[in-house]
């Protein structure tokens, strides 16, 4: 790989739960020109408050080991992992796909959903809320096949990732 | 004894937790949201507190202080207003790893975030510019949070940290939490400081299989303890090898050593820039790698293995790619390395090292430093040299503002020690010099404590002058007054076709008479051959000074690397100009 080639990493942070840390995150990438590509945070440990970020990122080989330093660097940061370089990983995202639409356009985005193993999980006479779960390609694929079929509304979580096997972060 | 008869007010635990952490001097601006901590410095004798006449000096006087004696400096300053004032320093001693706590106060909590009076996003502004900082919502944290800070602040790459504290909070009671015994282990922070042995033993190979080597030595040097000075300074004469400083690390080597090529970088020495350029193994110790050091990175240093030893494990392979890179204090890698070279005993290779050394002699025969004197106007590196040869036998520190003058100061003056030499090396903050020499001064009340200023930096925090009178801190600031914004001038005249657009110091006050309107004294001199008087009464004097030196206008400063331009592209003097062809994109950069 050249070093120049920019590619896509998933980085998985953990930190501490306290007021402010998504903000030092973010304008950490701001501040020094790094792209986020999704981004998503939720308290994984109540009882230990820390929060696990995962961000996906682009960018040159040094750059993104520099985002992984500058990261660590941060005071409430207790741990950066690059997923996409320390062996396999899943990564998967969740949408709320609206859709509206009566007759045979109704009875397809029903029977697409069902192929990507999409549920219901709001219906009106005339539009449906479908939740799909995936990682981002089978996602992809699924907005966009609804976008013929009386697509109104999305939204994404972003990525969360995870190594396979039995270590922990 | 109950808690609540030991409760006392936020205020007054604050005061506790800051004489625990061993601060003996706060460098503030009180204010409405500060009112509780005035109160209680008011009632106590343990803590001196140094009233600043602008809070951005706060902390530069804070800088200096920290950086002249390896302790944390500590700055109070008011809500709204006092943080945003404090905002520049903080940068600056983010910038150059300076131990810094400021104490910020802020609206009561229940008012944060309806835009009361004196109300700022003080932990938001200061977020990008600090280390790390703390907004304390209740009074149980407060001094836990206290001896966290001063920790975070002093550990690892030493930075600025704030601790922004809202008024109810210094005024409602709680116990006292003593700071931890231990060191403290942090949860989640732990910076690394011992090098992992086989990049130490690495190293060692790497160093002695060296044919062309240089050690290229910095700022953290400095941050690690005169101790780390020390060894630098065993390691470089056990080697035998040559060894250059960045301006942040002057005085970590002894400037009059004859291993020493002094500084290197965009003014660095034609000797310290060549071999850096020409070397085949490099030994990067606290420093990393700036754009001022480098110039052109496509073009630095093409042909050489690269160590480069850093605490902070951001710096490697963020400019430069390095070859072997080993995360630790500066000093306790120096020890391993020290301890290393003498259990190994490893070969040098001589004949090739004479070699090395007889080309570097070379270099330095060009004398790069030299002027032209001149009889009839102060050439501003005569002034600097007739400067050093009166205070060289006396115990003195030196700071400076930015620009010409400051790398005038940083060729021309010699640093024998640590902790000697304060500037603004990152940030490059015009208006540091002046406060930061009365930090030092606060620090060191009998040195002999100078600022090598210009005349426009120095109107930057010029009403410190009242700082200095009401303390009677003799601070010398020693003002090369060429009437322009000299470095702005020369990049004008080589960049801009002489086109000098607003870099002329029009309408100067008699900085002779502001001198005496603020009770200091002022000294002018304009001939060559009264400036060795001028400098010794300045001397003498125990007095705030301001010595307003009138230099040659016209003079720049070299040797140069243009910007874009590699270390073997110097310009080494004014005749050089014309052969200097500034690329499009050298042009982009500053």
């Amino acid at each position: 790989m050249s070093k120049d080639t920019i590619v896509a990493h998933t980085i998985s942070v953990l930190v501490a739960n306290e007021p402010g840390i998504l903000a030092r995150v973010v304008g950490l990438f701001s501040g020094r020109g790094y792209n986020i590509e999704s981004l998503t945070v939720a308290e994984t440990n109540a009882q230990e408050s820390q929060s696990r970020i995962t961000i996906v990122t682009k960018g040159t080989p040094m750059i993104i080991e520099q985002i992984k330093a500058q990261l660590d660097r941060l005071v409430p940061v207790y741990r950066v992992r690059d997923l996409t370089v320390e062996g396999p990983h899943i990564e998967r995202e969740l949408a709320l796909v609206k859709v509206k639409g009566v007759g045979e356009k109704r009875v397809e985005a029903l029977r697409l959903a069902d192929v990507f193993r999409a549920k219901v999980i709001d219906a009106k006479s005339d539009s449906f809320v479908f939740e799909v779960t995936g990682n981002t390609d089978k996602v992809q694929t699924f907005v966009g096949l609804m976008e013929n079929l009386g697509l109104v509304d999305v939204v994404r979580t972003g990525i969360v990732a995870m190594s396979r096997g039995g270590e922990a972060l | 004894m109950k808690p609540e008869e030991s409760a006392t007010t936020g205020a007054d635990l604050l005061v506790k937790a800051l004489i625990d952490e061993e601060v003996e001097v706060v460098f503030g601006y009180p204010g409405g949201a500060v009112l509780p901590i005035y109160d209680s410095l008011f009632k106590q004798n343990r803590l001196r507190h140094v009233l600043v006449r602008h809070e951005q000096a706060a902390v530069h006087a804070a800088e200096g202080y920290a950086r002249s004696t390896g302790k944390v400096g500590v700055v109070l300053v008011t809500s709204g207003p006092g943080a945003t004032n404090a905002v520049t320093g903080l940068t600056d001693a983010l910038m150059d790893s300076i131990p810094i706590v400021c104490l910020t106060g802020q609206v009561p909590t229940h008012l944060i975030g309806n835009d009361a009076f004196q109300e700022a996003d003080t932990t938001g502004i200061t977020r990008p510019c600090t280390k790390h900082n703390y907004l304390v919502k209740s009074v149980g944290d407060l001094a836990r949070s206290v001896h966290e800070a001063f920790y975070v602040a002093r550990s690892g790459r030493p930075g600025p940290v704030v601790i922004d504290l809202p008024k109810d909070v210094l005024m409602n009671k709680h116990e006292y939490v003593a700071p931890p015994k231990v060191a403290v282990t942090h949860k989640s922070y732990r910076p690394q400081t011992q090098p992992d042995p086989k990049k130490i033993e690495q190293a060692i190979e790497m160093i002695a299989g060296a044919k062309r080597p240089v050690f290229y030595a910095g700022g953290g040097i400095i941050n690690a303890g005169p101790k780390a000075s020390k060894l630098l300074t065993q390691f470089v004469h056990l080697t035998g090898y040559p060894v250059t400083n960045t301006l942040m690390g002057l005085g970590s080597f002894p400037a009059s050593d004859k291993q020493f090529l002094g500084m290197l970088g965009m003014h660095g020495t034609y000797e310290a820039n060549l071999a850096m350029h020409g070397c085949d193994v490099m030994i990067n110790i606290g420093a990393r790698f700036d754009d001022r050091i480098t110039g052109n990175l496509t073009k630095f240093s093409p042909g050489s293995k690269k160590i480069h030893v850093d605490i902070d494990p951001s710096s490697i392979n963020k400019n430069v790619r390095v070859d072997l890179a080993i995360v630790g204090d500066a000093g306790i890698v120096l020890e391993e390395l020290v301890k290393a070279w003498k259990a190994k005993q490893p070969k040098v290779d001589q004949k090739a090292l004479k070699a090395w050394w007889a080309q570097i002699d070379t270099w330095r025969a060009r004398n790069c430093l030299a002027y032209k004197p001149n009889n009839k106007v102060i050439k501003p590196q005569f002034a600097l040299e007739r400067l050093y040869h009166h205070i060289k036998d006396k115990d003195h520190y030196i700071t400076t503002e930015v620009g010409q003058h400051q790398m005038w100061a940083a060729q021309f003056l010699k640093f024998e020690q640590p902790n000697r030499w304060m500037t603004s090396g990152g940030l490059g903050t015009m208006g540091y010099g002046f406060p930061a020499a009365l930090g030092v001064q606060i620090a060191h009340p009998e040195a002999l404590v100078i600022d090598v200023a210009g005349e426009a930096s120095i109107l930057m925090n010029i009403q410190e002058l009242s700082t200095a009178a009401q303390y009677r801190l003799p601070v010398k600031i020693f003002v090369l007054n060429n009437h322009y914004m000299g470095m702005v001038r020369q990049w004008q005249e080589l960049l801009h076709g002489g086109r000098y657009s607003e870099s002329y110091s029009e309408s100067l006050p008699d900085f002779v008479k502001v001198a005496d309107a603020f009770g200091a004294r002022g000294l002018r001199c304009e001939d060559p051959d009264k400036l060795d008087d001028t400098i010794k009464e300045m001397i003498e004097l125990k007095h705030p000074v301001i010595v307003d030196v009138i230099v040659d206008e016209k003079e720049n400063c070299f040797p140069m690397i243009p910007s874009g331009a590699a270390h073997n592209e110097m310009l080494l003097g004014p005749d050089d100009k014309q052969s200097a062809k500034v690329s499009e994109e050298g042009m982009v950069l500053v």
